[in-house]
């Protein structure tokens, strides 16, 4: 099940970057912390790896970076195994969750350390390091410390230093979590220009979806070392290929469906739910989807309700058994319904999408 | 949590500060009345007769003083090098996932300060003469780096734990092999704390007694030897001056230790 | 994952110094044992091949002219005074010492390292520097005998010097560092709102340090006492310096042998009890640490 919907998101032909059947185990452990991913990465498109804690996405990262050697598998880049060269021989960079500057070193030096290692004189350096500090911002601050800089600034320098070398691949390890939530909005944004203005191909690791949507090209949901699925944002969101997918990505309603006499899938208590169907199923509808309407096919209680200004959220719970769902509806359309009352739920066949059972 | 408790309690226990107080004052009271004493222009140790550096002069001068000192300098300095050296490669061997038997070899570095001064002179006495090593400036060099290799060691492995390791992930990851991370970032980071080290080593060495008293020859006499026997000869103001000598050196080197391992901690 | 070739260079890296102090620390020892085997030369020396128990029976019996043994309470009583006076040295920087660590604690960080700093600063001078200090301070017509006659408080000599007052005088000023440190250490650790708590419950001041703060910081009092137990128990240097004939310790005795008493087998036999008494003293703090959080060690 896992592999098909592997390969209908994959295209081996054209990515410049791939990672194939990647397995890796700690030494004197069971775990397979990487079980047989497989990865195929798009030249210029900002990548994101996406997973709760412990999917193992950090070590796929450490994998590419070359800090970690697979047990089994090939990572191929430009058609070249690189899996076992070691992290100073590829042209692969990174930004690590706590930055990692080198604090005896000036802001100047930090950026300029990778340029210095790769044997550039004195003015390309200065010059690539000036673009890149440019790129994020940051060019007046070439002489200080990074203890002179607060956190946004840090990271951003440490994006400067990755960029600054011009890799074929940058990764980022979580970037954005030590920051506060405003910064982070702000960051997320700058993360994205500075992708689309240096055409660098970016690989991103977060375990926040929000986060994965908004800034991703395309979008790997890992869990507990498998890619569930690989896809655009709009398909991840729209078209989940598993219920953990579905589950993790926004919220979602699951409803059990059985298939009927008609063909169709209907609900536990009856209702026809408007598409074909030959197998029992789980049927998804995101809250924002639902609408409690006068004239809707399903009936159930408010159970809870929760007001965030422009819209509500209503926790209603089905009287065909189905379970309880979740409905975001505007509250300028819902202001009079409270807690205990019997309502109507109206849905459109045509944003359900259908799961395996 | 903790600083609600802090603000409450000192009135509760009431006289702690004043014997913290009363303590510190014992601590350094007797030295610095042995200070000024030195500084004594009359005879008697302890009857003041107004100030004077004769007894100063009296030292610098002195052909054994220069001697003893002579020879402290020198066996503290190859004492400490070696002990650094050794204790610097020993804190990069240790550090990162445990090696097998760490557990056990970590603390048997510390070995030499757990046994009494005492046991070792003795004990490292007569393996001196049964292996026949020259009772001199090579055993007490020898003898006194091992007891050095502790301290700086100590002093060395704190800082490499505080250290942040992927700082060298990122160097690696910037196009620099292990060898020359460990030069542009692993040494300059880890500098300050060696020189501390050696420093701290240094005075442990200057200030030894017990095992240099038995494993020193006649003429290898390291300057605490030399100031026991003017102890035992009488208290004279000379004696003030050759303890206040080496307590102001201790000290001060005490401080640029001090100083310098901050510099790391911005 | 660490490679085997890395892991060889780690260990290359690691075992220069551990051998060294194996080597010097190790071999001393064993041979220092095996001296204390052998039979003594008259000249000073050992004789390699005899071996005998002399020098242990040495502490218990003394052979006179004749030739006949005879009990000797001798050595036991420098044994007995040197444990004696150790423990009352525990005892002595315990009480001086408790109360400041528990203040330093309370301070607030940046006072707290500035305190412990000048507390340890003392300890980097050398041992007979400070004790010559008192030396100065405790003898007939030294400076406490001046300040105290000239208060009228005393009329004559104190004549401590030479006594075992002066020897625990001095070590207690020689180790009290080494108990303050340990017991700071777990005090920091040590949170204070449990006696806040107790105070809350209606304990008074003695019972909230008796029942709640002390069995706190137990590890780092067990530490301290151990740290200046050992230290006293073959100190050489406050004796020697303080103590005068009549009251030796294990250190001037051992020493002793080395010198004047050129009975090399004895003074090893000496230095390896010491020493095992020493381990003992380890092995006890061991097992009351027994089943503790490591981390209060």
């Amino acid at each position: 099940m896992a592999i098909a919907m592997q390969l209908l998101g994959l295209d081996f032909n054209l990515s410049f970057l791939s990672a194939d059947m990647i397995s890796h185990q700690y030494a004197g452990t069971d775990v397979k912390v990487l079980n047989n991913l497989t990865l195929p990465i798009h030249e210029n498109e900002f990548f994101t790896l996406l997973g709760p804690s412990g999917c193992g996405k950090t070590t796929m990262l450490r994998v590419l970076a070359g800090f970690e050697v697979p047990t089994s598998g090939r990572v191929l880049l430009d058609g070249q195994d690189i899996v076992k060269i070691p992290p100073w021989k590829r042209p692969v960079n990174t930004v690590f969750q706590n930055y990692a500057l080198f604090p005896h070193l000036s802001i100047l030096r930090n950026v300029t350390f990778g340029l210095r290692m790769r044997g550039l004189s004195r003015a390309e350096r200065h010059k690539a390091a000036n673009e890149a500090l440019a790129l994020v911002r940051l060019e007046d601050f070439v002489n200080r410390m990074p203890s002179d800089l607060s956190g946004g600034q840090q990271q951003r320098v440490a994006l400067a230093r990755a960029l600054a070398c011009k890799p074929r691949l940058l990764l980022l390890d979580e970037p954005l979590s030590a920051l506060d939530y405003k910064l982070r909005k702000e960051m997320q944004g700058e993360l994205k220009r500075i992708q689309r203005e240096t055409g660098t191909t970016f690989v991103f690791v977060t375990h926040d979806q929000e986060e994965a949507l908004a800034m991703s090209d395309r979008i790997a949901v890992m869990r507990q070392g498998q890619l569930e699925q690989v896809g655009p944002p709009s398909d991840i969101y729209d078209r989940p290929a598993t219920s953990f997918v579905a589950g993790f990505i926004g919220d979602s309603n699951l409803l059990p469906a059985v298939p009927g006499a008609d063909g169709r899938l209907h609900l536990a208590g009856g209702v026809d739910l408007g598409v074909a169907g030959q197998q029992p199923a789980q049927v998804m509808i995101r809250p924002e989807a639902l609408k409690i309407s006068p004239d809707g096919p399903l009936s159930g209680r408010v159970a809870d309700l929760v007001y965030s200004g422009a819209a509500t959220r209503f926790s209603v719970t089905l009287e065909d058994g189905s379970g309880t769902v979740q409905i975001q509806q505007a509250s300028a359309s819902t202001s009079g319904i409270s807690v205990g009352d019997h309502v109507s739920v109206a849905f459109d066949p045509k944003q359900l999408w259908v799961l395996a059972a | 949590m903790r600083s609600q408790g802090f603000q409450s309690l000192p009135w509760r226990f009431r006289g702690l500060s004043t014997s913290a107080l009363l303590l510190y004052v014992y601590l350094y009271i007797p030295l610095i009345i042995l200070i000024f004493f030195s500084f004594n222009g009359g005879r008697m140790a302890t009857i003041w007769e107004g100030f004077s550096l004769r007894w100063y002069a009296d030292v610098i001068q002195s052909e054994q003083f220069r001697a003893a000192a002579a020879n402290s300098l020198i066996v503290a300095s190859i004492s400490a090098s070696l002990a650094t050296a050794l204790a610097t490669f020993a804190a990069l061997g240790f550090r990162g996932r445990p090696l097998r038997g760490q557990g056990v070899m970590v603390p048997f570095l510390s070995f030499p300060l757990v046994v009494p001064e005492i046991v070792t002179a003795v004990a490292t006495l007569i393996f001196f003469i049964s292996v026949g090593v020259p009772l001199g400036m090579i055993g007490l060099v020898m003898a006194h780096t091992v007891f050095c290799i502790p301290f700086a060691f100590i002093t060395i492995k704190a800082q490499m734990d505080t250290m942040d390791h992927t700082l060298e992930q990122a160097a690696n990851d910037l196009y620099a092999d292990p060898r020359r991370t460990f030069f542009a970032i692993t040494l300059p980071l880890l500098w300050p704390a060696i020189f501390a080290g050696f420093i701290l080593a240094f005075i442990v060495s200057l200030d030894n007694f017990v095992i240099s008293l038995f494993l020193a020859g006649p003429s290898s006499t390291t300057l605490p030897i030399y100031m026991y026997g003017m102890m035992r000869l009488g208290v004279t103001p000379v004696v003030n001056a050759v303890s206040t000598i080496l307590l102001v050196v201790s000290v001060l080197f005490v401080l640029i230790a001090a100083w310098i391992n901050n510099l790391n901690k911005k | 994952m660490i490679s085997a070739t890395q892991k060889q260079r780690r260990f290359g890296l690691a075992m220069p110094a551990v051998l060294f102090i194996a080597v010097l620390m190790g071999g001393p020892m064993l041979i220092m044992v095996f001296v204390s085997l052998v039979e003594r030369a008259p000249d000073g020396g050992v004789v390699w091949g005899r071996f005998t128990t002399a020098a242990y029976t040495q502490f218990f019996y003394e052979e006179n002219l004749l030739g006949e043994m005879s009990f000797n309470t001798d050595y036991m009583q420098i044994y007995l005074r040197s444990i004696y006076l150790s423990g009352f040295t525990v005892l002595a920087t315990f009480v001086v010492g408790f109360p400041t660590a528990m203040y330093i604690a309370m301070q607030e960080p940046r006072r707290r390292a500035l305190l412990i700093f000048f507390l340890s600063l003392p300890f980097w001078v050398n041992l007979l520097v400070r004790n010559y200090a008192w030396l100065l301070l405790l003898r007939a017509n030294g400076l406490l005998d001046q300040v105290l006659m000239g208060l009228w408080i005393t009329s004559e000599p104190l004549n401590i010097l030479y006594t075992n007052t002066a020897i625990a005088i001095g070590l207690t000023y020689s180790f009290l560092p080494l108990m303050v440190l340990p017991v700071y250490a777990a005090m920091e650790k040590f949170d204070f709102s449990l006696v806040e708590a107790a105070f809350d419950l209606g304990a008074n001041r003695v019972q909230a340090l008796l029942h709640v703060i002390f069995p706190g910081v137990k590890g780092g009092i067990i530490a301290g006492c151990l740290l200046v137990f050992i230290p006293c128990l073959g100190s050489y240097v406050t004796p020697v310096l303080l103590g005068g004939s009549k009251s030796l310790m294990i250190g001037n005795l051992i020493q002793a042998q080395f010198s004047a008493a050129r009975n090399w087998p004895f003074g090893a036999a000496l230095a390896f009890v010491l020493l095992l008494m020493v381990i003992m003293a380890a092995a006890l703090r061991a097992v009351l640490l027994r089943g503790r959080n490591r981390r209060e060690l």
